[in-house]
């Protein structure tokens, strides 16, 4: 085979390049079904809402229950633990946000939070910990009756999932 | 592979064939006529234990899938009715699960044998790096195998080992949701572990096959470190090697079968016998022994990124070690200083995964982080400077001149 050695690009060359490009975008499209199908699929996404009755959850008490296969704990605060939570200095944590803005209006002394440790994923133990907030057995973080980290390697305080009151009685979570 | 094929078929149906597919050829310069340096010793025979360990794992493990349901809801009972109902099941899944720990002792025999000899120096980087692939190949197979049982340690261990990509910044959590199919670790994870479990045992094949193809190009490093000179240097694979590798393997055979036959739940853990319960994690949770020292690497670094960095960096820097070590002569026989450094760095990687299994408290984290401090500097800085400072002992012109030397002196 002869090679020509042109200055100007020819229009082989041009329509090469074309046919590669096309080809690649081509691949791409064919890799992308194989890819999403790891994604979260239709009936996993249909169980993101849950309601759930919280006039039962007496004070003190933390209830789990179960929102998109993860744990939410819903904790009712005693009157004590909220008076411990006020006098608490807000903007020397590692995730500084204060109570008022984990809760709704109204249901101060309800939390609603993901009860996954935000290191790695291990479920932390209530009532437990210097805060008599939560520990994590796995590595060591403690999180006070807000859910907010106080010591340990997790970087964030415990989520609040999106939820709503519906009535003055059941919380929609998600 | 070295020098020409001195196979010669024996009758018309060998000779019809070998001008067709010299299949035969191949398997006799490969593993019968293929020169072999005479002076290797026992700690050789780990390249082949670790092909036996991956056959006796995919054999026991094909069977295993006979009898075994991966389904959140059945893969736990399931794993019992092995254990309690199918023909011999138990013993097949002891020997599935041991053998996991058996192929890992063998493979960091063989990874420390080969830093120890420096058989990862020029012409066998391409052989190192094949073997640290198969490494990863294996951490990832293990891993995966051992979520199988859907006991609690398997779900809190693929929780804890998936989690670790969340550290990535910004697209962590899509990463990691991406991984579980869904927002939990749940049915869907269960079912692409398995999948990737099954397959990826073959790709380790397929990457043994390049690694004992680069071996069989450069020819094996032997305890001298110096290369085959002559044909007085080396003796043919069959029957020597064969039959020191089949004695090795025997040896290794006795071993395994002690776990096997009087401790099978030795290297397990208790609370994998309780039903995976994704609302509540164990008091303690540890990986598998053998990838503690990674682990204790991860829980040293009191930042989720950083942790997670420094974990897959210890892995990472072993592909470069054929860089890093700036010494020409390879066997630590003839390195005083490196053969100290050498043992202090097996005693650190004992440590380490002593520390992994301790609680992430106190003291036991202040020694993680001085030993994970020591495991980077033993490969980012004292073998660079040391292939520069150290005086190397003589080293011998031969294999067969250092046979003679030492046969002289008895």
């Amino acid at each position: 085979m002869t090679t020509m050695d042109t200055a100007e690009p020819s229009r082989r060359d041009f329509l090469y390049l074309a046919t590669g490009a096309v080809g690649a975008v081509g691949a791409a499209a064919a890799v992308w079904p194989f890819i999403d199908q790891m994604n979260p699929d239709a009936s996993a996404l249909a169980l993101s809402s849950i309601e759930v009755d919280v006039s039962a959850v007496a004070p003190g008490q933390i209830v789990k229950v179960k929102w998109r296969g993860k744990p939410v704990f819903i904790r009712n605060r005693t009157d004590e633990e909220m008076a411990k939570l006020a006098k608490m200095d807000v903007k020397g944590l590692r995730d500084p946000q204060t109570d008022a803005d984990r809760v709704k209006k109204g249901h101060e002394n309800l939390l609603v939070v993901v009860g996954v440790c935000t290191h790695l994923g291990c479920i932390p133990l209530g009532h437990q910990g210097d805060y008599d907030g939560w520990f994590c057995p796995c590595h060591g973080s403690v999180y006070d009756a807000s859910g907010r980290i106080h010591a340990g390697p997790a970087p964030a305080n415990l989520p609040v999932p999106p939820y709503e009151f519906v009535s003055d009685k059941v919380v929609k979570i998600g | 592979m070295s020098g020409p094929s001195t196979y010669v078929p024996g009758n018309a149906f060998t000779r019809w064939l070998d001008a067709r597919l010299p299949i035969i050829r191949l398997g006799y310069d490969s593993f019968v006529a293929y020169p072999t340096p005479r002076n290797l010793n026992y700690w050789w025979t780990f390249g082949a234990i670790l092909s036996m360990m991956l056959v006796v794992q995919l054999i026991t493990g094909i069977v295993l899938v006979m009898h075994y349901t991966p389904h959140v809801s059945l893969a736990f009972a399931s794993v019992e009715h092995i254990m309690r109902d199918v023909n011999w099941g138990w013993l097949i899944r002891y020997m599935h699960a041991n053998g996991a720990s058996m192929f890992f002792i063998a493979v960091y025999v063989h990874m420390f044998r080969g830093m120890y000899y420096g058989s990862y120096k020029a012409p066998r980087e391409i052989l190192w790096i094949l073997g640290v692939v198969i490494f990863l190949l294996m951490m990832a197979t293990a891993f995966m195998g051992y979520v199988l049982p859907w006991g609690q340690m398997s779900f809190w261990g693929a929780t804890v080992i998936t989690s670790l990509f969340g550290a990535v910044p910004v697209i962590g959590d899509a990463i990691v949701t991406w991984l579980w199919g869904g927002f939990s670790v749940d049915n869907p994870t269960l079912n692409r572990f398995f999948s990737l479990h099954y397959l990826l045992p073959f790709v380790i094949v397929g990457v043994v096959i390049l690694h004992v193809w680069a071996l069989h190009v450069v020819g094996q490093n032997n305890p001298v470190g110096v290369e085959v000179k002559s044909e007085q240097d080396t003796v043919p694979f069959t029957p020597y090697a064969t039959l020191k590798d089949a004695l090795g393997a025997a040896v290794f055979l006795l071993f395994f079968s002690w776990f096997l036959f009087w401790v099978p739940n030795f290297m397990g853990h208790p609370d994998n016998y309780i039903e995976a319960n994704p609302l509540s994690t164990p008091a303690h949770i540890v990986p598998e022994w053998y990838f503690l020292p990674f682990y204790a690497i991860l829980r040293a670094i009191p930042d989720k990124l950083g942790g997670v960095i420094a974990m897959f960096g210890a892995i990472a820097v072993l592909f470069v070690v054929p860089w890093l070590d700036t010494s020409k002569v390879r066997s630590a026989t003839y390195r005083p200083l490196y053969r100290q450094f050498f043992w202090i760095l097996v005693v650190v990687a004992v440590l380490l995964g002593w520390l992994g299994s301790q609680p992430a408290e106190g003291s036991y984290v202040i020694w993680s982080q001085v030993l994970t401090g020591w495991y980077f500097f033993h490969f980012l800085v004292i073998l660079p400077v040391l292939g520069k400072i150290e005086k190397p002992k003589a080293v011998p012109e031969s294999i067969n001149a250092a046979i003679l030397a030492k046969s002289s002196t008895h």
